[in-house]
């Protein structure tokens, strides 16, 4: 190229643009179907490989489970015979009439069954309780929280166990079972764990020295323990330091220890939280006046929380699944309900076990699904404020 | 309920600047503080009479931000006596609030509160601490919006302003408590340059109106502008304190000279 004497003179000035640059398309596709693929999935020869070997594994795992579950399935049928290879000449997945027998048992467990209906209300109203709290366009949350924290527990507690005044019988907690058992552990402990949790980790950040100890002491000691001897402890021990007749119920010991053990967790989870906030908003509650409990309540725990909710819902998930230890001070929880019905000889068959588990895993994974997935989506509503 | 708020008579309009109850906005005598060993304020001797604006400047250490943090107890002094308005810190809880809820601070990092909009970052404090009807704190912090110059972001969160911007709702956020004396930390210093004038037109227009101000910055020209006072401390101490005029044209102490050798260019 050459340029006439006028144009360097111009090029030896500032740089001026004289035209605008019109956008022009990418020169291979960066939208779009193929280009996912190619991003995600085929980006490098190792890439290729692994998308080919994770893509075959999860077809054979997805193509074994539906075979079992659906496509080689016993749908109908009284005893073990619908369920057995050798009498159906056939290749047998799960084992379905066995589980519609014991679904009942797997619910209530051993519940009298006159009695049922009075679950069955408190499966309805928790299924209520959460639904109006949890759901943010629900009228009047307000409200909503007093009938989950106050009126739930207490109407649950009377109608579960009864009250001879009202005309409710008694139900021994030792005949609950399944689905309600587990149900009533997790959710005591959910409720309970995230303020007992939260009051520990102040308590370990505190300035008073009598109040931090007994928080660390606390957290320290039951996080050092497994889960199963503060159960044992629970139930095994206690008795023997309180007289009989003063000594609490089962369930409720297991609920204690329970709850007392999950808040643990949560209290190392919320000062997390706590410690991940800059010394400034501190300072800011402070120098606009607020208290030690407002600054908390309205500046601290409203950011503290949001950076904790994965490993707060988290430790909620590890809490739903630990209730199965219960079975151990002798309650009979989902788990406990389908391993004493899957050796029933009724339906002795190869497969009754697994269906039994089968049943476990799809009830757990539902609902522990379904926290996640709550708490990913509160993550990115309260992601909004930090959106610039 | 809200009526009788709403249509109160100026007079006892919540806007109405309050007064001082005595005549030193702040009192500082023989004040000393340690961080562990080190001696960070010694024997700070300071009285601030109700109306006056003092700059506080000096180099980075020497104690400047410490002072003004421990005017409201933001940090704890060690001996000596610190008396604001009549009211003398000491482990107190309700001496302490009640000095916070009459003394305004500005952070250098503005220090809003994110998860809040910037109307519920200048209502916050006095609805929780001042229990002002929520009506009322809504009409109190978007007059100083308006003053600050930014009534249409009240309902944006602190992150989608500009720094100049978030300093300016900061200010609003403290006057919103309707404050005696107004403590500004550096409130310019982490600003991008265009946005350093916005914040000082702000703090002008404050001084004006003849609000109490302790401002510790390095902007030499506000401190000319409308310092009654200037202080300049370094190691811990203060070296000299002189009405602007005099501090600039005529400064005694050699470490006052090389300082402004320093920052006047």
């Amino acid at each position: 190229m050459t340029m006439s004497e006028g144009e360097l003179a111009v090029a030896k000035i500032a740089f001026v643009r004289d035209t605008v640059i019109d956008p022009r398309k990418p020169p291979i596709a960066m939208t779009g179907p193929w280009a996912w693929l190619r991003e995600r999935l085929l980006s490098t020869p190792f890439n290729v490989v692994m998308t080919i070997l994770v893509g075959s594994l999860l077809a054979w795992v997805g193509y074994e489970l539906a075979r079992f579950l659906l496509i080689d399935a016993v749908w109908t049928g009284v005893d073990r015979d619908a369920c057995r290879e050798e009498v159906q000449k056939r290749a047998i997945g799960a084992c379905w009439p066995f589980v519609w027998e014991r679904l009942n048992y797997f619910t209530y467990g051993s519940y009298p069954i006159p009695q049922r209906w009075r679950v069955d209300i408190f499966f309805a109203m928790l299924a209520i309780g959460v639904v109006w709290l949890l759901s943010l366009n629900a009228p009047r949350r307000d409200l909503g929280a007093i009938y989950f924290f106050v009126i739930l527990p207490v109407t649950s507690f009377i109608l579960l166990s009864g009250w001879e005044a009202i005309g409710l019988s008694t139900v021994d907690t030792s005949l609950w079972g399944g689905v309600l058992v587990t149900i009533v552990v997790a959710s005591v402990g959910i409720v309970v764990s995230l303020p007992l949790g939260i009051l520990l980790a102040l308590g370990r950040r505190s300035d008073m020295p009598a109040v931090r100890m007994a928080s660390i002491v606390f957290i320290e000691f039951v996080r050092g323990v497994p889960l199963v001897t503060v159960l044992f402890m629970a139930s095994v021990m206690l008795p023997l330091f309180v007289p009989e007749h003063l000594s609490p119920d089962k369930l409720v010991r297991a609920l204690v220890g329970i709850a007392l053990f999950a808040s643990a967790y949560m209290a190392e989870v919320v000062r997390a939280g706590l410690q991940s906030m800059p010394k400034g908003q501190y300072e800011g509650a402070m120098a606009v006046g607020l208290g030690y409990w407002q600054m908390m309540r309205l500046i601290v725990l409203p950011q503290a929380l949001k950076v904790t909710i994965p490993n707060i819902v988290n430790t909620y998930i590890g809490l739903f699944k630990d209730t199965t230890l219960v079975f151990i001070v002798g309650i009979f929880d989902l788990l406990r309900t389908i391993e004493v019905s899957r050796i029933d000889p009724k339906w002795a068959a190869p497969v009754t076990s697994t269906t039994g588990y089968a049943v476990a895993a799809i009830f757990y994974l539902v609902f522990c699904y379904a926290m996640s997935r709550y708490a990913r989506v509160t993550e990115e509503r309260l992601a909004k404020s930090d959106k610039r | 309920m809200t009526d009788s708020t709403t249509k109160k008579p100026a007079s006892e309009s919540p806007l109405k600047r309050s007064r001082l109850t005595t005549g030193v906005a702040v009192d500082l005598i023989d004040m000393n503080k340690w961080y562990g060993d080190f001696h960070v304020l010694r024997d700070i001797n300071l009285q601030v009479p109700g109306g006056e604006r003092i700059v506080i400047c000096g180099p980075s250490g020497s104690g400047k931000s410490t002072m003004i943090r421990c005017i409201n107890r933001l940090e704890e002094h060690q001996s000596g006596r610190i008396i604001v308005d009549g009211v003398e810190l000491t482990n107190d809880l309700k001496k302490i609030d009640e000095v916070r809820r009459e003394v305004g601070m500005v952070f250098q990092h503005f220090n809003l509160f994110p998860h809040l909009t910037v109307l519920e970052n200048c209502t916050l404090a006095p609805i929780w601490v001042r229990k002002m009807p929520k009506r009322e704190a809504d009409d109190v912090a978007m007059h100083y919006l308006t003053r600050v110059k930014i009534p249409e972001q009240a309902g944006k969160f602190p992150g989608q302003l500009s720094g100049g911007q978030q300093q300016r709702v900061a200010i609003a956020r403290a006057l919103c408590m309707n404050p005696k004396i107004m403590l500004f930390d550096e409130p310019t210093s982490a600003l991008d340059p265009e946005m350093v004038k916005e914040v000082l037109d702000t703090m002008v227009g404050l001084a004006e109106d003849g609000m109490t101000m302790l401002v510790v910055t390095h902007e030499m020209g506000f401190a000319r502008q409308v310092a009654n006072r200037v202080v300049f401390m370094d190691q811990g101490q203060i070296i000299e304190a002189n009405a602007p005029e005099e501090f600039f044209s005529n400064p005694r102490h050699e470490r006052t000279k090389l300082f402004l050798s320093q920052i006047l260019h």
